[in-house]
């Protein structure tokens, strides 16, 4: 299946990625290409069977719900860009 | 000394042929000089390894004699080091100082390992060569205008030309096996669930398993010894006792099963390679086993459902890069919006947005049966198509790749990467345990022999590497200008 610009776009900004004009094309051709080798699966019915989520079936483990891990704020903020008074700080998001 | 193996460098330690210390140095030293035109560490631990060094050697002048106390390792730059740099190949992570360490990381540091650093690797962890790290294409000992194979390149070029005695590698579609193909050493990628992946930066969570790259069997059984077992942090880790791999190394293949995949002989494989695996074959024959070739009908479109699922898992990971609680943010963002996109335009290279966008379309509403389900039904065959042949075989043997490294620069176009990992890619996605060790040689560069098990058949492919490093010496030859001790 071949994609167009306008969904090379979408895409781009489902997945918040900048592409710009002169690398759409390039973008285009080579998912193109991709899209291509996945198609090969289409050649095969597989109507009856049933999808495999986990190579080996195997159901999420559940535990108890008890305190396990304290958050240590400061050692995880002294991370990011830029933190301040345990907040994350962005750009101003409403004016 | 730096060219023994684990076990050896265990008994020289034991007997006080050398320090740690020493040794450790060693090690370092020649990383200062071999590392420039390699590029295989990204960080080097020189303080805080002698430190370590200087503690295992504590720990044996009291008695303690576990068999890795001492021994310099290498991590993969994927794995989370308290106090240390992990980067993941890329600029998104090149300053990111994880505030815990990995399970596989404490679990080496609990056995007395010693850290001399963290290793290359393509970004992400999505290559075959390792040319596309933010940090540079890591380059083979064996000839280097050539690759490694990736994306555990930097590990693997590390253990074959003596920068480290062990290392650890990370393997979604081939990333541990391929690369040890490539640069002549052993790699082994256990059973998905075997391994804990906490502290394991994600890419495609339902594939991703780490392992040791080293220089035998026998060392591979040793290091996966201490980096199995359940992890409760790890939610996918498999609750199953560890058996000690170093056990059943030396029984006997008298009437082992071998079965030879057709598929894996069939059009793309060079004939240098062929040779050398059919010839490995025939040294299994001396041994007592017997060889049958198999069917694994679904094996050509692994890569297919592999380029679905991957993406599509990689995007959902990594969503989490947005330039918000750690590594890069863009300059000067006009929004929050401009901020996201420009963030990961920049902090990602070319391949990692690639895949992104794939699996962002595969999961996009309107196209999830066609894609991701369908590729899911895909794995089931494969996975069926090895519950089969495991019927009738105890072992599935085969090349590791197609053909020897290639040179640097010469595979451009994605989709012929992909199909790098042709033999291996039906491995994860059955998540069954696979090594590569050294078969032979294919015009002066090592080929790689694939040996596979069934689930949580780990000893038993072990012991039949072992049994076949008993007989050869392939895994002993080294890259001749890195090889010799200075």
């Amino acid at each position: 299946m071949a994609l167009d610009k306008s969904e090379v776009e979408k895409i781009a900004h489902l997945a918040r990625l900048h592409i710009s004009r002169t690398e759409a094309e390039g973008v285009m051709s080579r998912i193109t290409d991709i899209l291509a080798l996945i198609d090969q699966m289409q050649t095969v019915n597989t109507d009856d069977i049933e999808p495999l989520a986990h190579p080996l079936d195997a159901l999420q483990r559940l535990r108890a719900d008890e305190v396990t891990e304290v958050i240590h704020y400061d050692d995880l903020q002294s991370l990011a860009p830029e933190a301040r008074d345990g907040l994350y700080l962005v750009p101003k998001v409403i004016e | 000394m730096i060219e023994k193996t684990v076990a050896e460098i265990a008994v020289a330690l034991n007997a006080g042929d050398i320090s740690s210390v020493e040794l450790t140095q060693t090690y370092l030293d020649r990383i200062t000089q071999f590392n420039g035109e390699l590029n295989a560490y990204i960080t080097v631990c020189a303080d805080s390894a002698l430190r370590q060094a200087k503690t295992a050697d504590e720990k044996r002048a009291k008695g303690s004699n576990s068999p890795l106390l001492g021994v310099p390792l290498a991590h993969k730059d994927i794995f989370c080091t308290n106090g240390v740099t992990t980067t993941c190949g890329s600029r998104m992570l090149h300053n990111f100082v994880a505030p815990y360490d990995a399970t596989v990381v404490e679990k080496f540091n609990d056995a007395g390992a010693v850290m001399l650093g963290k290793t290359n690797m393509d970004e992400f962890a999505m290559g075959s060569s390792n040319e596309t790290s933010f940090f540079g294409p890591v380059k083979n000992p064996w000839d280097t205008k050539r690759v490694p194979g990736g994306s555990s390149g930097g590990s693997a070029v590390a253990v074959a030309a003596d920068l480290c005695a062990m290392a650890t590698g990370t393997d979604t579609g081939g990333s541990i096996r391929q690369p040890a193909a490539f640069c002549g050493i052993t790699g082994f990628k256990p059973s998905y669930g075997r391994v804990s992946r906490w502290g394991m930066i994600a890419f495609a969570s339902s594939l991703d398993q780490a392992g040791p790259l080293c220089k035998t069997a026998e060392d591979a059984a040793l290091m996966t010894n201490v980096m199995a077992g359940l992890d409760k942090k790890d939610s996918t880790s498999i609750d199953k006792p560890v058996e000690d791999y170093t056990a059943s190394l030396s029984n006997s293949l008298n009437g082992l099963k071998i079965g030879v995949p057709k598929q894996h002989f069939a059009e793309g494989l060079t004939a240098g390679v062929e040779q050398t695996i059919r010839e490995a074959l025939k040294e299994y024959e001396n041994l007592g086993a017997t060889i049958t070739e198999i069917d694994l009908p679904n094996n050509h479109l692994s890569v297919s459902a592999y380029y679905v699922i991957a993406p599509a898992e990689a995007s959902a990971n990594l969503s989490r890069y947005d330039g918000v609680r750690y590594g890069y943010r863009c300059e000067d963002p006009a929004d929050l919006e401009d901020m996201y996109k420009r963030t990961r335009s920049e902090g990602f290279g070319e391949e990692v947005k690639r895949r992104i966008m794939v699996g962002t379309y595969a999961l996009s509403a309107g196209f999830y049966d066609a894609y991701y389900r369908k590729a899911q039904k895909i794995r089931r065959l494969i996975k069926n198509d090895f519950i089969d042949a495991f019927d009738e075989v105890d072992v599935i043997i085969g090349p590791t790749s197609p053909h020897t490294a290639f040179e640097i620069g010469t595979k451009t176009d994605p989709v012929t990467m992909y199909l790098e990992d042709i033999y291996t890619i039906a491995v994860n996605l059955a998540g069954l345990p696979g090594i590569s060790i050294p078969a032979g040689m294919a015009d002066g560069l090592p080929v790689g022999m694939h040996i596979v098990g069934s689930d949580f058949a780990e000893a038993k492919v072990l012991n039949v590497a072992h049994q076949f490093q008993q007989q050869t010496d392939w895994h002993q030859h080294k890259p001749t200008a890195f090889g010799k001790e200075n």
